[in-house]
């Protein structure tokens, strides 16, 4: 296979058509999803592919259409069903986190719901309180909803695949600051190789996507990006950081977070959500409960939003959304 | 109901301002925001320049603006939309404040917290959201404290035709009839919801139809055309003020621009625009004062005072400091 790069955007909506070629039982329904192919892209070409009947525009009536997604795969269809942005889902959020969610539980596990509800997460461009969140901590909060969180194209194709064949609610969360967009500033190492054919990648496996010995840097979504030019930084003092992409919150790859702290005796957690009642703290957690085997230096550190809104101001979002500088000087800290 | 011609003035003023504000910002948003300032291989960056982020312009839809604001005190209250700076500028919150808010600067309505969808000011009784039918429950909530507090004070709650597809626009209406509460709901009915066009969305041609469905009055307005929107909102400020009830009117009127800026519009017939803009709401009410006395040097005059108030608040804005960063934490609480 030749080498080719995708785009984020381009490798989600490469991954959608390749299930859809296969199966007939998917489809995409969301806002602006059709003729305009995703607002970030993730269901562009799909209309000129499929059609109107396979790829719909929706209403803004998102407790309709989801429930709706949630009412289609519960009869056997296979919907992809997109948030515009993850900030939009209190107008909808019953019928996420009490139906989608609870259904195959309540049910005693007869009803499946292989639903996949794509969203927009993220900022660093200015869009404000409404327009910027992550929020995946919340949704993995919930029991009953699989947590995806890619950081690169190869990844973000072959979890779609992985997502859209799983008989259980995923929600697939992609950064607008990674799609690889002709309209937004983007971290370039998001766009990456990826192959032309079907592949998918299994849930619950972290990956280290560089290795080191000093410090685990535990991250996901575009904060990998910033991780890696933080240890790219570090690295010209002689400090080697570890970083592991978790990819997957639910499932959470508990082992090779433990093992890369088992190495390090460090571990620093870089998330670009809200700090408290988190992901960061869920991680440290993990490490807190494994004390005895990791062997830590010192303290846990976690970088997150420090409990406010998303300001609009740029200086204020620069200062409250973790920068690669946030991370270097942080990991420096941990080292003296 | 007839507007005096000091109103059809003040309307026509105000117009100026709302599409002089706009179309000023349709240049400053682009500053900074093309190759090669940006990085390499964009078109355009949504987050470099000095107005970073979406920004969703209201040039064309000013007549449900000034038509509705007129009627309005400082003691009635408004929810907008996230494309809020025309009922911002009608409500009369200074274009200083609303200008500085865009550029992110401490001297913007929320200290530059909020950014151009997140506009509030208390003064003005004024807010409104990103979140697409969020200002009706809120709406009715202001209503509901005016009808306990025993004033015969209003709310205006704008939203866009893609809004009365949420259970909030439903829910709402319900509410403010069983509860016969001073709310007027005004849809802009501009056509599309981003790429998405009233036909594909909206089962009924008409969405002061649904009015039915709540027993209150519902009516449509046709032409995007101040007087008539004055007309029509005139008559539900009055119900409303005397006691009678919610109010849901529909406007039909247009969005120049893209639904944000740097929107493609690939889903937008070509020449749709140009066609509208022969027919431009502003140009027909200047036609109609010059008909009925206005002269061309009073013409001249309210354009030379809105241009330079524009021209001013931009200036403000460049030139206030942006918040120091030991604000970001500050604001969560009171």
């Amino acid at each position: 296979m030749a080498d080719r790069e995708l785009t984020m955007a381009a490798a989600i909506s490469e991954a959608i058509a390749q299930e859809m070629e296969n199966d007939d039982n998917v489809f995409v329904m969301g806002e602006d999803v059709a003729k305009y192919g995703g607002i970030f892209g993730a269901t562009g070409g799909l209309l000129d592919k499929f059609g109107t009947d396979r790829v719909m525009d929706t209403p803004i009536s998102e407790t309709a259409f989801i429930g709706a997604a949630t009412g289609a795969a519960a009869e056997g269809m296979r919907p992809i069903v997109e948030l515009m942005f993850v900030d939009f889902f209190g107008v909808c959020m019953d019928q996420i986190y009490n139906h989608m969610a609870k259904n195959t539980y309540m049910s005693g596990g007869n009803v499946k719901l292989p639903v996949v509800l794509t969203t927009a997460i993220g900022g660093g461009y200015n869009d404000a309180a409404q327009h910027s969140q992550c929020l995946y901590g919340l949704f993995a909060h919930v029991p009953g909803l699989k947590i995806v969180v890619p950081s690169n194209a190869y990844d973000a194709k072959g979890l779609m695949i992985e997502s859209i064949r799983d008989d259980n609610p995923v929600m697939y969360f992609f950064h607008k600051g990674i799609m690889g967009l002709p309209w937004m500033a983007y971290f370039t190492g998001s766009t990456n190789e990826v192959p032309e054919e079907s592949y998918s990648i299994p849930f619950g496996q972290a990956k280290v996507v560089r290795e080191g010995t000093d410090v685990t840097i535990v991250t996901l979504s575009q904060m990998v990006h910033k991780s890696t030019a933080a240890a790219d930084a570090l690295a010209e003092d002689g400090i080697s950081a570890e970083i592991i992409d978790l990819r997957t919150l639910v499932p959470l790859d508990r082992e090779t977070v433990l093992n890369s702290v088992r190495k390090t005796g460090r571990l620093c957690v870089a998330d670009e959500d809200y700090l408290s009642f988190g992901l960061s703290g869920e991680i440290a957690a993990l490490v807190a409960e494994n004390l005895d085997s990791t062997n830590l230096n010192g303290s846990v550190k976690r970088l997150a939003v420090p409990d406010v809104p998303i300001p609009y101001s740029r200086p204020l979002e620069q200062t409250v959304i973790p920068q690669v500088a946030h991370i270097e000087s942080t990991v420096r800290e941990m080292m003296n | 109901m007839e507007p005096t011609k000091e109103q059809l003035l003040w309307m026509y003023e105000q117009m100026l301002v709302i599409r002089d504000f706009e179309e000023t910002m349709v240049n400053v948003y682009l500053e900074g925001k093309l190759p090669p300032e940006i990085q390499e291989g964009l078109a355009f960056d949504i987050g470099s320049g000095l107005v970073p982020g979406e920004m969703h312009l209201a040039a064309g839809q000013e007549p449900v603006a000034v038509g509705s604001c007129v009627h309005l005190t400082d003691d009635d209250t408004i929810t907008g939309t996230h494309r809020p700076h025309h009922f911002a500028i009608a409500k009369g919150i200074s274009l200083n404040s609303l200008a500085a808010e865009m550029f992110g600067k401490v001297t913007g309505l929320g200290r530059g917290k909020g950014g151009h969808m997140h506009l509030f000011s208390v003064d003005k009784k004024f807010g409104c959201s990103g979140i697409i039918g969020a200002g009706m429950p809120q709406a009715c909530g202001a209503a509901l404290a005016a009808k306990k507090q025993g004033k015969d004070w209003v709310t205006v709650t704008f939203f866009g035709e893609g809004a009365a597809n949420q259970g909030s626009f439903h829910e709402s209406l319900n509410l403010a009839a069983i509860w016969n509460l001073p709310v007027i709901f005004i849809c802009e009915d501009n056509k599309y919801a981003i790429s998405v066009t009233r036909e594909e969305s909206t089962a009924i041609a008409n969405n002061a139809d649904r009015a039915i469905g709540y027993g209150i009055p519902g009516v449509r307005v046709e032409n995007n055309d101040a007087v008539e929107v004055y007309d029509v909102v005139g008559e539900a400020v009055a119900r409303g003020r005397q006691g009678k009830g919610p109010s849901l009117i529909e406007v039909s009127t247009d969005r120049y621009l893209g639904h944000f800026q740097g929107d493609a519009e690939a889903y937008r017939p070509e020449n749709e625009v140009s066609t509208l803009r022969e027919n431009d709401p502003i140009d027909r009410l200047q036609q109609q004062l010059l008909d009925s006395g206005m002269t061309e040097e009073e013409d001249s005059q309210i354009k030379e005072r809105t241009k330079a108030s524009v021209q001013e608040a931009y200036a403000f804005a460049r030139e206030s400091a942006y918040p120091d960063t030991s604000e970001a934490t500050q604001h969560v609480f009171v």
